[in-house]
Protein backbone atom coordinates (compact mmCIF):
# COMPACT_ATOMS: atom_id res chain seq x y z
CA UNK A 1 0.00 0.00 0.00
CA UNK A 2 2.77 2.40 1.00
CA UNK A 3 4.68 1.38 -2.09
CA UNK A 4 1.63 1.98 -4.25
CA UNK A 5 1.57 5.66 -3.23
CA UNK A 6 5.23 5.99 -4.17
CA UNK A 7 4.62 4.24 -7.46
CA UNK A 8 1.86 6.74 -8.28
CA UNK A 9 4.02 9.75 -7.34
CA UNK A 10 6.83 8.27 -9.45
CA UNK A 11 4.50 7.87 -12.45
CA UNK A 12 3.41 11.49 -12.05
CA UNK A 13 7.04 12.64 -11.89
CA UNK A 14 8.01 10.67 -15.00
CA UNK A 15 5.03 12.13 -16.86
CA UNK A 16 5.93 15.68 -15.75
CA UNK A 17 9.59 15.28 -16.76
CA UNK A 18 8.48 14.12 -20.20
CA UNK A 19 5.86 16.84 -20.78
CA UNK A 20 8.29 19.54 -19.64
CA UNK A 21 11.04 18.17 -21.94
CA UNK A 22 13.38 17.88 -18.94
CA UNK A 23 14.42 14.50 -20.33
CA UNK A 24 15.65 16.09 -23.55
CA UNK A 25 19.42 16.05 -24.14
CA UNK A 26 18.85 19.09 -26.38
CA UNK A 27 17.26 21.06 -23.52
CA UNK A 28 20.21 20.33 -21.24
CA UNK A 29 22.66 21.33 -23.98
CA UNK A 30 20.69 24.56 -24.45
CA UNK A 31 20.66 25.17 -20.68
CA UNK A 32 24.43 24.87 -20.33
CA UNK A 33 24.77 27.32 -23.22
CA UNK A 34 22.38 29.75 -21.50
CA UNK A 35 20.31 30.06 -24.66
CA UNK A 36 16.82 29.56 -23.27
CA UNK A 37 14.92 30.35 -20.10
CA UNK A 38 13.03 27.03 -20.21
CA UNK A 39 15.15 24.93 -17.80
CA UNK A 40 15.89 27.90 -15.53
CA UNK A 41 12.18 28.66 -15.33
CA UNK A 42 11.47 25.03 -14.40
CA UNK A 43 14.15 24.71 -11.74
CA UNK A 44 13.61 28.26 -10.43
CA UNK A 45 9.84 27.95 -10.05
CA UNK A 46 10.19 24.46 -8.53
CA UNK A 47 12.67 25.83 -5.96
CA UNK A 48 10.52 28.84 -5.04
CA UNK A 49 7.36 26.79 -4.60
CA UNK A 50 9.24 24.04 -2.70
CA UNK A 51 10.65 26.75 -0.42
CA UNK A 52 7.07 27.85 0.30
CA UNK A 53 6.03 24.24 0.99
CA UNK A 54 9.01 23.95 3.36
CA UNK A 55 7.89 27.02 5.29
CA UNK A 56 4.38 25.65 5.46
CA UNK A 57 5.58 22.25 6.72
CA UNK A 58 7.90 23.79 9.31
CA UNK A 59 5.59 26.50 10.63
CA UNK A 60 2.53 24.30 10.95
CA UNK A 61 4.67 21.40 12.28
CA UNK A 62 2.91 19.35 9.65
CA UNK A 63 2.65 15.58 9.97
CA UNK A 64 2.73 13.09 7.12
CA UNK A 65 -0.33 11.00 6.28
CA UNK A 66 0.80 8.29 8.70
CA UNK A 67 0.87 10.87 11.51
CA UNK A 68 4.66 11.07 11.79
CA UNK A 69 6.29 14.51 12.07
CA UNK A 70 7.83 15.69 8.78
CA UNK A 71 11.55 16.15 9.11
CA UNK A 72 13.40 18.21 6.47
CA UNK A 73 17.00 16.99 6.40
CA UNK A 74 20.07 19.20 6.15
CA UNK A 75 23.41 18.44 4.52
CA UNK A 76 26.71 18.44 6.38
CA UNK A 77 28.63 21.66 6.13
CA UNK A 78 31.85 20.80 4.25
CA UNK A 79 32.31 22.13 0.74
CA UNK A 80 34.90 19.91 -0.96
CA UNK A 81 32.72 16.92 -1.64
CA UNK A 82 29.92 19.11 -3.00
CA UNK A 83 32.17 21.02 -5.35
CA UNK A 84 34.28 18.11 -6.62
CA UNK A 85 31.39 15.64 -6.67
CA UNK A 86 29.24 18.30 -8.29
CA UNK A 87 31.77 18.83 -11.10
CA UNK A 88 31.87 15.09 -11.84
CA UNK A 89 28.09 15.03 -11.83
CA UNK A 90 27.93 18.04 -14.16
CA UNK A 91 30.30 16.34 -16.64
CA UNK A 92 28.01 13.33 -16.69
CA UNK A 93 24.81 15.36 -16.82
CA UNK A 94 25.95 17.27 -19.90
CA UNK A 95 27.24 14.13 -21.66
CA UNK A 96 24.19 11.93 -21.13
CA UNK A 97 21.85 14.94 -21.15
CA UNK A 98 20.10 13.31 -18.22
CA UNK A 99 20.35 13.27 -14.47
CA UNK A 100 19.11 10.12 -12.68
CA UNK A 101 15.34 10.95 -12.77
CA UNK A 102 15.29 11.63 -16.51
CA UNK A 103 17.43 8.51 -17.15
CA UNK A 104 14.73 6.21 -15.76
CA UNK A 105 12.07 8.26 -17.53
CA UNK A 106 13.85 8.03 -20.89
CA UNK A 107 13.80 4.23 -20.70
CA UNK A 108 10.00 4.42 -20.45
CA UNK A 109 9.98 6.82 -23.39
CA UNK A 110 11.46 4.05 -25.48
CA UNK A 111 15.14 5.06 -25.35
CA UNK A 112 16.06 1.61 -24.06
CA UNK A 113 19.78 2.12 -24.71
CA UNK A 114 19.78 4.41 -21.66
CA UNK A 115 19.68 1.19 -19.60
CA UNK A 116 23.40 1.05 -20.39
CA UNK A 117 23.86 4.56 -18.93
CA UNK A 118 22.03 3.47 -15.76
CA UNK A 119 24.27 0.39 -15.43
CA UNK A 120 27.26 2.70 -15.88
CA UNK A 121 25.87 5.03 -13.21
CA UNK A 122 25.53 2.06 -10.84
CA UNK A 123 29.16 1.24 -11.53
CA UNK A 124 30.08 4.88 -10.83
CA UNK A 125 28.21 4.80 -7.52
CA UNK A 126 29.95 1.50 -6.68
CA UNK A 127 33.40 2.97 -7.42
CA UNK A 128 32.54 5.93 -5.18
CA UNK A 129 31.64 3.52 -2.37
CA UNK A 130 34.96 1.68 -2.83
CA UNK A 131 37.13 4.80 -2.93
CA UNK A 132 35.15 7.01 -0.53
CA UNK A 133 37.73 6.97 2.25
CA UNK A 134 40.54 8.06 -0.06
CA UNK A 135 38.63 10.94 -1.64
CA UNK A 136 38.71 14.49 -0.24
CA UNK A 137 35.44 15.44 1.43
CA UNK B 1 -7.36 21.97 -22.04
CA UNK B 2 -7.11 18.33 -20.93
CA UNK B 3 -5.88 17.49 -24.40
CA UNK B 4 -3.10 20.09 -24.04
CA UNK B 5 -2.07 18.76 -20.63
CA UNK B 6 -2.03 15.14 -21.80
CA UNK B 7 -0.04 15.72 -24.94
CA UNK B 8 2.04 18.77 -24.14
CA UNK B 9 4.74 19.86 -24.34
CA UNK B 10 4.29 21.95 -21.21
CA UNK B 11 5.76 25.41 -20.71
CA UNK B 12 8.15 25.90 -17.79
CA UNK B 13 5.45 27.48 -15.62
CA UNK B 14 3.45 24.22 -15.61
CA UNK B 15 6.46 21.96 -15.23
CA UNK B 16 8.28 23.70 -12.35
CA UNK B 17 5.25 23.96 -10.05
CA UNK B 18 4.27 20.37 -10.92
CA UNK B 19 7.74 19.22 -9.78
CA UNK B 20 7.25 21.16 -6.52
CA UNK B 21 3.99 19.24 -5.99
CA UNK B 22 5.93 15.98 -6.36
CA UNK B 23 8.40 17.33 -3.80
CA UNK B 24 5.57 18.10 -1.37
CA UNK B 25 3.73 14.82 -2.03
CA UNK B 26 6.86 12.82 -1.14
CA UNK B 27 7.09 14.56 2.25
CA UNK B 28 3.40 13.90 2.81
CA UNK B 29 3.95 10.16 2.39
CA UNK B 30 6.92 10.26 4.76
CA UNK B 31 9.73 10.29 2.19
CA UNK B 32 11.81 12.98 0.57
CA UNK B 33 12.63 14.12 -2.92
CA UNK B 34 15.80 12.62 -4.39
CA UNK B 35 16.51 10.13 -7.13
CA UNK B 36 20.19 9.20 -7.00
CA UNK B 37 19.69 7.28 -3.74
CA UNK B 38 18.34 4.56 -6.04
CA UNK B 39 21.92 3.90 -7.19
CA UNK B 40 23.16 3.35 -3.64
CA UNK B 41 20.20 1.13 -2.79
CA UNK B 42 20.66 -1.00 -5.91
CA UNK B 43 24.40 -1.46 -5.28
CA UNK B 44 23.61 -2.54 -1.73
CA UNK B 45 20.91 -4.92 -2.94
CA UNK B 46 23.41 -6.51 -5.34
CA UNK B 47 25.74 -7.22 -2.43
CA UNK B 48 28.13 -4.24 -2.54
CA UNK B 49 27.93 -4.07 1.28
CA UNK B 50 30.37 -6.98 1.38
CA UNK B 51 33.20 -4.90 -0.05
CA UNK B 52 32.36 -1.38 1.14
CA UNK B 53 30.68 -0.23 4.33
CA UNK B 54 29.14 2.64 2.35
CA UNK B 55 26.72 0.06 0.99
CA UNK B 56 26.42 -1.86 4.24
CA UNK B 57 22.91 -0.94 5.37
CA UNK B 58 19.53 -2.58 5.26
CA UNK B 59 18.49 -1.86 1.68
CA UNK B 60 14.99 -3.18 2.43
CA UNK B 61 14.36 0.10 4.30
CA UNK B 62 15.15 2.02 1.12
CA UNK B 63 13.24 -0.13 -1.34
CA UNK B 64 10.76 2.74 -1.73
CA UNK B 65 13.16 4.64 -3.94
CA UNK B 66 13.32 1.71 -6.36
CA UNK B 67 9.52 1.68 -6.47
CA UNK B 68 9.70 5.40 -7.22
CA UNK B 69 12.19 4.68 -10.06
CA UNK B 70 9.83 2.05 -11.52
CA UNK B 71 7.15 4.75 -11.42
CA UNK B 72 9.45 7.05 -13.40
CA UNK B 73 9.83 4.43 -16.13
CA UNK B 74 6.04 3.91 -16.27
CA UNK B 75 5.43 7.69 -16.24
CA UNK B 76 7.89 8.02 -19.10
CA UNK B 77 5.94 5.41 -21.04
CA UNK B 78 2.66 7.19 -20.31
CA UNK B 79 4.04 10.60 -21.33
CA UNK B 80 6.22 9.47 -24.20
CA UNK B 81 4.39 6.53 -25.80
CA UNK B 82 0.73 6.61 -24.72
CA UNK B 83 0.37 10.41 -24.94
CA UNK B 84 3.47 11.54 -26.84
CA UNK B 85 4.31 15.25 -26.97
CA UNK B 86 2.74 16.67 -30.09
CA UNK B 87 5.54 18.91 -31.31
CA UNK B 88 9.32 18.54 -31.22
CA UNK B 89 11.41 20.46 -28.67
CA UNK B 90 11.14 24.18 -29.40
CA UNK B 91 14.81 25.06 -29.09
CA UNK B 92 16.25 28.55 -29.44
CA UNK B 93 17.60 29.57 -32.84
CA UNK B 94 21.19 29.81 -31.57
CA UNK B 95 21.03 26.28 -30.08
CA UNK B 96 19.68 24.94 -33.37
CA UNK B 97 22.44 26.52 -35.41
CA UNK B 98 25.03 25.11 -33.01
CA UNK B 99 23.47 21.61 -33.27
CA UNK B 100 23.44 21.83 -37.05
CA UNK B 101 27.11 22.78 -36.96
CA UNK B 102 27.82 19.64 -34.94
CA UNK B 103 25.82 17.46 -37.33
CA UNK B 104 23.09 16.69 -34.80
CA UNK B 105 19.85 17.06 -36.72
CA UNK B 106 17.52 14.65 -34.90
CA UNK B 107 16.14 17.49 -32.71
CA UNK B 108 13.34 17.86 -35.27
CA UNK B 109 12.03 14.40 -34.38
CA UNK B 110 13.14 13.15 -31.00
CA UNK B 111 13.96 14.32 -27.46
CA UNK B 112 17.51 12.97 -27.60
CA UNK B 113 20.10 12.92 -30.39
CA UNK B 114 19.73 9.46 -31.90
CA UNK B 115 23.13 10.03 -33.55
CA UNK B 116 24.66 9.51 -30.08
CA UNK B 117 22.07 7.51 -28.16
CA UNK B 118 21.17 4.30 -29.97
CA UNK B 119 22.32 0.68 -29.95
CA UNK B 120 24.32 1.31 -33.13
CA UNK B 121 26.01 4.36 -31.58
CA UNK B 122 26.81 2.48 -28.36
CA UNK B 123 29.54 0.51 -30.10
CA UNK B 124 31.30 3.58 -31.47
CA UNK B 125 33.76 5.82 -29.63
CA UNK B 126 31.19 8.64 -29.51
CA UNK B 127 28.43 6.47 -28.12
CA UNK B 128 30.82 4.99 -25.59
CA UNK B 129 31.77 8.44 -24.31
CA UNK B 130 28.26 9.88 -24.22
CA UNK B 131 26.48 6.82 -22.82
CA UNK B 132 29.01 4.82 -20.81
CA UNK B 133 31.45 7.47 -19.60
CA UNK B 134 28.60 9.97 -19.10
CA UNK B 135 26.58 7.49 -17.09
CA UNK B 136 29.59 6.62 -14.94
CA UNK B 137 30.19 10.28 -14.05
CA UNK B 138 26.52 10.79 -13.21
CA UNK B 139 26.61 7.91 -10.72
CA UNK B 140 30.03 8.65 -9.29
CA UNK B 141 29.37 12.40 -9.03
CA UNK B 142 25.88 12.07 -7.58
CA UNK B 143 27.14 9.87 -4.76
CA UNK B 144 30.29 11.91 -4.19
CA UNK B 145 28.22 15.12 -3.98
CA UNK B 146 25.56 13.30 -1.92
CA UNK B 147 22.76 14.24 -4.30
CA UNK B 148 21.78 15.00 -7.85
CA UNK B 149 19.52 17.62 -9.41
CA UNK B 150 16.49 16.67 -7.33
CA UNK B 151 18.44 16.45 -4.06
CA UNK B 152 20.58 19.57 -4.46
CA UNK B 153 19.24 21.88 -7.18
CA UNK B 154 15.66 21.55 -5.93
CA UNK B 155 15.42 20.18 -2.35
CA UNK B 156 18.69 21.69 -1.12
CA UNK B 157 18.21 25.12 -2.66
CA UNK B 158 14.59 25.21 -1.42
CA UNK B 159 15.97 24.64 2.07
CA UNK B 160 18.60 27.39 1.56
CA UNK B 161 21.48 24.94 1.97
CA UNK B 162 24.88 26.44 1.24
CA UNK B 163 26.23 22.95 0.45
CA UNK B 164 23.64 22.58 -2.29
CA UNK B 165 24.55 25.91 -3.79
CA UNK B 166 28.17 24.71 -3.93
CA UNK B 167 27.02 21.47 -5.56
CA UNK B 168 24.98 23.35 -8.17
CA UNK B 169 27.99 25.56 -8.97
CA UNK B 170 29.92 22.31 -9.44
CA UNK B 171 27.18 20.94 -11.74
CA UNK B 172 27.54 24.02 -13.93
CA UNK B 173 31.34 23.95 -13.99
CA UNK B 174 31.25 20.32 -15.16
CA UNK B 175 28.33 20.88 -17.51
CA UNK B 176 29.90 23.89 -19.20
CA UNK B 177 33.26 22.13 -19.66
CA UNK B 178 31.46 19.34 -21.51
CA UNK B 179 29.13 21.60 -23.48
CA UNK B 180 31.71 24.13 -24.65
CA UNK B 181 34.81 21.94 -25.02
CA UNK B 182 34.17 18.20 -24.89
CA UNK B 183 31.07 17.96 -27.12
CA UNK B 184 32.51 20.03 -30.02
CA UNK B 185 35.82 18.17 -29.70
CA UNK B 186 34.32 14.68 -29.78
CA UNK B 187 31.84 15.46 -32.55
CA UNK B 188 34.51 16.82 -34.85
CA UNK B 189 36.92 13.89 -34.35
Amino acid sequence: MKNLRLLIIGIAFGFILTKGEVISWFRIYEMFRFESFHMYGIIGSAVILSFIFNQLMKRTKMKDIDGKPINIPTFYSGTKRYLIGGIFFGLGWALTGACPGPMYTLIGNGAVVIVVAVISALLGAFVYGLTQKKLPH
Amino acid sequence: MIQDLLYGPWPWYYTGPAIALVYFALYLVGRRFGVSGTLKTTCSMLGAGKVSEYFNFNWRDEIWNLVFAVGLVLGGYLGGITFPNEVPVDLSASTISSLEGLGLTSYTETMIPTELFSWEALFTLKGLIFIVVGGFFVGFGARYADGCTSGHAISGLANLEFSSLVAVVGFFIGGMIVTYFVVPFILTL
